[in-house]
């Protein structure tokens, strides 16, 4: 009995990439990632170059899930902040209910305005996601409502 | 978790591999990743000990194709198989649509296998989840071996339910694909229920 699939819609996905572009800008950030906790990536924006986003996005869930064991283990609820500086390029997350807020920036800003500018928006995401994960899932809405054995199948050909 | 997202048009699923230390998990993945076009699937990821151990997890992403105009893409993740690590075990069932118990089929290893399994259960239980509910397909790797233990022994112990078992041999790639395709069909098809 898997979850209930989560449908993201175009519409409130333009709202989340609206919301991140803002953020992208406020906070002079490289790239910026909305990424659920199971580690899949809800939506990025940015100067993606090279980067491998959905890697990114399943090592940060896999990195906030690790640091939230650690802090259970001290007695603590969660971490909600995690910020990794390298020489050149930086990555802070925020943890936002079941989201996780990845910004990637370098010498451009700094850790402080990335922190501030992320926490003002944290309220913003939230609600944008809970009206999609409120959203009753209808089954006939679901693209594989009438799906096929044959369509399965052909996915191995 | 399911994840459809309307805009980029793609459906996202995860599926975890599970079993005993050395039985061969991150082989599965190896397999994918050799046997599929560059442009079909991402890095594989993998988290290992100096001595290639899975420490925490291996990942890598396999897009399968287009089904009724979406992608459809699943994120394969494997578990650390030591006892130890049952931690790490825990967190990377979280959101999890389709599990792999990829079983060693020496005959010294049927205890490693049992244990395992209890322990995918009970992990699976703590995150609200029910194997016999949930996507879910039985390997029996390694069937290359010459102290196996026949098939009847093995499904005697380790089957749940009625669910797809598929002899293996992860290092020639023998049975890797029917696992994958058992379980994503599986899936897809509780897509088409849910």
């Amino acid at each position: 009995m898997p979850d209930t699939p989560i449908l993201l819609r175009e519409r409130e996905y333009h709202q989340i990439k609206a919301v991140l572009a803002r953020l992208r800008m406020d906070s002079s950030a490289r790239v910026v990632f909305l990424v659920d906790k199971d580690g899949q990536e809800i939506a990025v924006q940015g100067e993606i170059g090279n980067i491998d986003t959905t890697s990114l996005a399943s090592l940060a869930a896999g990195n906030v899930a690790a640091t939230g064991g650690m802090a259970q283990l001290i007695g603590e609820k969660e971490f909600p902040t995690l910020s990794h500086e390298g020489e050149k390029e930086s990555i802070h997350i925020s943890v936002i209910g079941r989201l996780l807020l990845v910004v990637v920036f370098d010498e451009r800003s700094t850790l402080g305005l990335v922190k501030l500018r992320s926490k003002q928006i944290s309220q913003q995401l939230s609600a944008l996601m809970d009206e999609v994960t409120q959203a009753e899932f209808v089954a006939a809405d679901s693209p594989f409502a009438e799906i096929t054995d044959e369509d399965i199948d052909s996915l191995f050909k | 978790m399911t994840f459809i997202n309307y805009a980029s048009r793609e459906i996202n699923c995860k599926i975890v591999y599970y079993g005993p230390g050395l039985c061969g998990k991150t082989t599965n993945l190896q397999h994918i990743f050799e046997a599929t076009a560059p442009q079909a699937r991402g890095k594989l990821i993998s988290l290992a000990t100096e001595t290639d151990r899975t420490l925490f997890f291996d990942f890598m992403p396999l897009e399968l194709g287009t089904v009724r105009g979406f992608k459809t893409r699943f994120h394969l993740y494997t578990v650390p198989g030591q006892v130890f690590y049952d931690a790490s075990r825990k967190l990377i069932l979280k959101g999890v649509d389709g599990v792999v118990f990829v079983a060693d089929s020496q005959e010294e290893r049927m205890d490693a296998n049992v244990e395992s399994l209890y322990n995918l259960e009970e992990n699976l239980r703590a995150q609200g989840y029910d194997l016999m509910k949930l996507p879910y397909v039985l390997q029996l790797n390694k069937r290359d071996l010459p102290n196996v233990l026949p098939v009847p022994d093995i499904t005697a112990e380790l089957m749940r339910k009625q669910e797809p078992v598929v002899e293996a041999v992860a290092s020639t790639g023998a049975g890797v694909f029917d696992t994958l395709k058992a379980v994503a069909k599986q899936v897809l098809t509780e897509l088409r229920k849910s």
